[in-house]
């Protein structure tokens, strides 16, 4: 075969492939059942939505996805590369940003931003920083200890942190629940720019109905470990017989109807 | 450098760095490197000169006391240099920023020791500084066996440092008490002031599996003008490198306990017993 003509085909595979890619999984924990068999995708410039009320399974997903929780089934290739297999390549990829993550609060904004881009290997960090410190406003903060800042300041030094190096797979749980409206509508631009204009896509889980509707491209909704709706969340309260987001997520958590798609 | 070997150099480094800028921006930190070595060389100091101006056998107690004691802060800090690293990301919750990260078990665990060589570096100096200044004495009194003995004090202290660790990983932020008192623990049977004959023998039985304590037998054979067996350093090293696999045995297997059970993402709650 034209070794062109096989680059240019993979190069399609590529683009067309998801970013994310999750099948089957499974989490127990002992006699309890926190994921049960979920399978979804992440598209390339896709922000997907992971909607579900407390305990639903959001976290135990995301924590599986980032390779701290080992599923009890099921499998998770990111760019196609299995996880459990790939765990550093993987992760190399991957970025995180999430309200009960922070960053340590005895380091500096500079320090912290130091550290985890060196553990992602960023080359030429010094200007990557820099240009992050731009990009989310922290400039005047970058050399106060992260434990010193609001709640609101020190969520955006973890989406700072979750840009560093460039993630293909952008993973954020309630990235805006501690900032004001104006600030977490700053950010939800930031994460449309990213999507934008990169090759990367977006799992995001918010319990802000309003964002969502705003921010995300599709939503899976979750409830007692399982996906039970999935679709378009600007058309997918009307096609259940509901007015708004919302409506339908308090419909979906008191009485979830059965799989299917909007 | 090649991009495989540049992010594992990274990462490492990173996780050192991450020490030198906890040490760098607070007092407390760089004081806890110096401060109780620079007690224990006092304290230790007068009462050798003491007990050499009332015996009147004209024995010299600085090098044995004094050095003992030394080798002895010297391992422990060399552990707690392992454990204090550590215990960053327990007190600040950040393993989970961590190990979501393409950082390996081994990089994290090799960042640790790199931090401590630095740390327990720092402390030997200053005893060295002040055990010689004030109270003469000389590492070159030992010869350079002196040397191999360090790196054997060195090699387990890392090993006991990374199984304490493991252990904290394993049981919670509240099992750090577990760790703190592990070398004094282990001292009574190491012989530190002592020649292990002194010990009943079932606590012989313990010592000859304590690297240190060959350590310190070898040690008092130097004092008394006399050479190491080889076979004694040789064993010493035998039973450092098993630790050291045993150790690093210890804690990936606890690593991966963490990630099947989430620990990782509750570990607080000390909710995994």
């Amino acid at each position: 075969m034209d070794s062109r003509l096989h680059a240019g085909m993979e190069k399609e595979t590529l683009v067309s492939s998801p970013v994310l890619d999750v099948a089957g999984l499974r989490k127990e924990y002992g006699a309890m059942l926190a994921v049960d068999g979920v399978s979804f995708s992440v598209g390339r410039r896709e922000i997907v939505g992971l909607l579900g009320p407390n305990g639903a399974g959001k976290t135990t997903i995301i924590s599986m996805v980032l390779g701290i929780l080992e599923p009890t089934a099921g499998s998770i290739h990111i760019e196609g590369m299995d996880i459990a297999a790939h765990r550093a390549q993987v992760l190399m990829r991957t970025n995180f940003a999430a309200v009960y993550a922070p960053l340590p609060g005895n380091l500096t904004v500079w320090e912290n931003l130091r550290i985890f881009g060196m553990l992602y290997g960023i080359r030429d960090l010094t200007a990557r920083i820099e240009s992050l410190l731009a990009e989310f406003n922290l400039d005047h903060f970058r050399n106060m200890k992260c434990g010193l800042l609001s709640t609101g300041e020190q969520t955006r030094v973890c989406l700072a942190k979750a840009m560093l190096n460039r993630p293909e797979l952008l993973l954020l749980d309630e990235p805006t629940a501690s900032l004001d409206p104006a600030r977490a509508h700053e950010v939800r631009m930031v994460i449309r720019e990213f999507s934008a204009q990169g090759a990367g896509g977006v799992l995001w889980t918010s319990q802000n109905m309003y964002e969502v509707e705003e921010v995300c491209d599709r939503v899976l909704f979750l409830a007692r470990g399982r996906i039970v709706l999935e679709g378009d969340p600007k058309t997918l309260p009307l096609a259940h017989g509901k007015k708004t987001l919302e409506e339908l997520f308090i419909a979906v958590t008191r009485e979830p109807p059965t799989a299917a798609h909007g | 450098m090649d991009d495989r070997m540049y992010t594992h150099v990274s990462r490492i480094a990173a996780i050192v760095l991450r020490h030198f800028y906890l040490m760098r921006g607070n007092f407390a930190r760089m004081m806890s490197l110096f401060v109780w070595v620079a007690v224990d060389i006092i304290l230790w100091g007068f009462i050798t000169r003491y007990l050499n101006t009332v015996t009147a056998s004209g024995y010299d107690f600085v090098p044995v006391l004094l050095g003992a004691v030394l080798l002895w802060d010297f391992f422990t800090r060399v552990m707690q240099g392992v454990t204090m690293a550590f215990f960053e990301d327990v007190w600040t919750r950040n393993f989970l920023n961590l190990f979501a990260t393409p950082l390996s078990v081994t990089e994290y665990v090799s960042g640790l020791v790199l931090s401590s060589i630095a740390t327990s570096a720092i402390g030997l100096v200053v005893m060295l500084v002040l055990a010689s200044l004030i109270f003469g004495l000389s590492f070159f009194a030992y010869g350079t066996v002196i040397i191999p003995f360090l790196l054997a004090l060195f090699l387990f202290g890392i090993a006991l440092g990374i199984i304490g660790s493991a252990i904290v990983l394993r049981f919670g932020p509240v099992s750090e008490w577990f760790i703190w008192p592990i070398p004094a623990v282990v001292a009574p049977f190491a012989g530190v002031f002592y020649p292990v004959a002194t010990l009943p023998q079932w606590m012989q039985y313990i010592a000859q599996l304590l690297p240190p304590s060959w350590v310190f037998e070898g040690l008092r054979m130097v004092i008394k003008g006399g050479t190491v067996p080889a076979h004694m350093l040789l064993w010493s090293f035998a039973i450092d490198a098993v630790y050291l696999v045993l150790a690093c045995w210890l804690f990936t297997r606890v690593y991966r306990y963490a990630v099947h059970t989430g620990l990782f993402a509750r570990y607080s709650a000390e909710s995994v017993t």
